[in-house]
């Protein structure tokens, strides 16, 4: 037990020194778990969006239907089974048509996506249920990027032109009943909701569909033929890849973090035992053995971490718990970084994200103390005892 | 080793490397200590005298010859077996006194029993006897800043015989000090060796220190000059 005593007493001694090492290694500490943080935040806020606002519990697809290719949209349509009608008539399920279209907002023509959606659905975050009055036009809804990028506005009416299932081409006036603000661009840009119904009867496709989506926690998974079931799993690959690459990038800052707290231990390391070496000449001569100084000193680079870990607590928790629950602000530019997320974001701290770090920090930070403790090894007691280094 | 001699030297060499020149610190010395000496080796600077000492207290080891203290052969010895040696039957002290900062008086004297694993109420015993011993009980709170040279050196000769050692090695211990402070110093390490059966061996070239031993080895360029025997002058 001499050696955690005398390495505490060693750290307690070297008073403002130890605190500034340990000021600036528990910053590394709350660096690194903000910014995990922050990513694991950002990541569940998105899939959270965009399971709310598109994909809900999973989907059938049309056979045809391919999201990447708008040219799959004019066959992309078909009655739907009985058996998604009978979940649909339960309100486990909704059924989307989509078609595409051309609108000529403020005399310009624009390719556009129409998009059927029953009114009384709440299996999407779609405030769907303004387009219920039933009118005699045709009343739609779309998203802020959508009247942005066409300058369209709650009250205005544009001409829609589409091709039925036929083939004819038909035109009528639309009325925009409502601008949604939605975290989700893929239900927003280019695009135009409006009541099933009402665009099935545009189209001469009655009772049909080009999606169909099941509620939250839906394990409905039969095989229906000519739709494909698609699960979150494969919905959500492309926001989950979109993620990963971004952890990539959030894993250097990690690694530049750790390097950085790193190179802090072992600076502190190498000049405590270059300025302690007469230190280290008494401790041979007064008989500890060398295997025991370097104990000491590696355990001295160690308690630097755990202190710094209960400082990182004493004034990170705080901060880290205030920023989980009020969010973290982004600047209004953050809409154009292609993923659905808020204006705040909520940065998650898991128990494992902080005990993990923690413990990487502390384990990585006691190999770092230990690699210049390895010159003591080599130093003779009399060298030492002149203070010359060997 | 002869009957009686705590340490005994044969052939001592020691040659150290200079760039590619090398110096020779100690040239077949050949010496023998008994138990309760007070003596010292004198020379000037470069004789071979801390060579000699730091030889004897396992903190360096010889080129060649041999060297024995307290049944050790201490060419032999590994690290750790020197370290041993040091820590059950060796005090030092030294010129600068060599505390350790961050410690109190208190716990630099007891620092040596910590190594020996001595039990809490044997060793707070031993540490305030020491203390007494050098006249410093009432500053075993203080930390090294706030003593003075004296002061510090009584703290150190204190930490050298807190383990009641065979051997007491001091190296140059008065050259940081006053004369009254080396004088003070000097007859408590006499009492020491008088009361406790300590053997003392200093390195010095202090004429203030010569006064006081009982036998002066004189060692020139890493030789043996002389060595006399003879009633202090102090104690007189």
């Amino acid at each position: 037990m001499i050696i955690p005593k005398l390495a505490l007493k060693n750290i307690y001694g070297a008073g403002l020194r130890t605190w500034l090492n340990v000021i600036a290694l528990s910053f590394s500490f709350v660096a690194i778990i903000f910014l995990q943080g922050l990513y694991n935040g950002m990541s569940d806020q998105v899939e959270k969006a965009t399971m709310d606002a598109q994909y809900a519990g999973g989907q059938y697809w049309e056979n045809d239907y391919d999201p990447f290719d708008p040219l799959t949209l004019n066959d992309a349509h078909r009655k739907i089974p009985d058996e998604l009608q009978k979940l649909i008539s339960e309100k486990e399920a909704m059924p989307i048509l989509i078609r595409q279209a051309t609108i000529y907002p403020n005399g310009r023509f624009q390719n556009a996506l129409l998009k059927g959606i029953a009114p009384e659905q709440n299996i999407l975050s779609i405030p769907s249920s303004v387009l219920a009055p039933n009118t005699e036009s045709i009343p739609a809804l779309i998203g802020s990027r959508m009247a942005k990028s066409t300058g369209l506005k709650i009250g205005d009416n544009v001409t829609v032109r589409w091709r039925d299932a036929n083939g004819t081409f038909d035109a009528d006036e639309i009325k925009i009943v409502e601008v949604m603000k939605t975290d989700v661009s893929d239900i927003d840009n280019g695009q135009l909701w409006i009541p099933i119904e009402k665009m099935r009867a545009m189209m001469a496709m009655p009772n049909e569909a080009t999606i169909i989506v099941l509620e939250k926690g839906s394990q409905f998974k039969t095989k229906v033929d000519h739709w494909q079931r698609k699960d979150l799993e494969f919905l959500l690959q492309d926001v989950r890849a979109l993620f990963l690459t971004k952890s990539i990038g959030g894993s250097i800052f990690y690694i530049v973090l750790l390097l950085l707290a790193m190179l802090a231990i072992f600076d502190t390391q190498i000049l405590s035992i270059f300025r302690r070496r007469k230190e280290m000449g008494t401790l041979m001569a007064l008989g500890m053995a060398r295997s025991k100084i370097i104990q000491l000193f590696t355990l001295e680079g160690a308690i630097h971490a755990v202190l710094a870990a209960v400082v990182a607590a004493a004034y990170g928790l705080p901060l880290l718990i205030h920023y989980a629950t009020t969010g973290f602000g982004l600047p209004q530019a953050a809409d154009s970084f292609g993923y659905a997320m808020g204006n705040r974001i909520f940065p998650m701290f898991t128990a494992g994200l902080v005990i993990g770090t923690t413990l990487l920090v502390l384990i990585v930070t006691t190999i770092v103390s230990y690699l210049p403790t390895r010159r003591i090894a080599k130093l003779k007691p009399t060298d030492a005892l002149r203070g010359k280094m060997t | 080793m002869a009957e009686g001699n705590l340490i005994l030297t044969k052939n001592l060499v020691k040659i150290y490397p200079m760039g590619s020149s090398q110096i020779t610190a100690l040239n077949k010395v050949s010496l023998a200590f008994l138990a309760g000496e007070f003596a010292g080796l004198v020379g000037p600077s470069g004789s071979g005298k801390t060579t000699l000492l730091n030889i004897i207290g396992s903190l360096d080891s010889p080129t060649s010859g041999s060297v024995e203290v307290l049944g050790c052969k201490i060419e032999t010895l590994s690290h750790r077996e020197a370290a041993e040696l040091r820590n059950r039957s060796i005090g030092f002290i030294f010129q600068t006194f060599n505390l350790l900062p961050v410690y109190t008086a208190y716990e630099n004297v007891e620092f040596p029993l910590l190594l020996l694993k001595t039990p809490a109420g044997q060793r707070r015993k031993m540490v305030m006897d020491a203390l007494d011993w050098v006249g410093l009980a009432d500053r075993a709170g203080s930390r090294p800043s706030q003593l003075s040279g004296g002061e510090s050196q009584r703290v150190a000769i204190a930490r050298a015989i807190v383990k009641n050692p065979e051997l007491v090695l001091a190296d140059e211990p008065t050259a940081n000090l006053d004369a009254k402070n080396s004088h003070n110093i000097m007859k408590t390490m006499v009492n020491l060796n008088e009361n406790l059966q300590t053997t003392f061996i200093f390195a010095t070239h202090d004429e203030k220190v010569m006064r006081y031993l009982k036998r002066k080895i004189s060692l020139n360029d890493g030789k043996v000059e002389r060595d006399e025997i003879f009633k202090p002058e102090a104690t007189k």
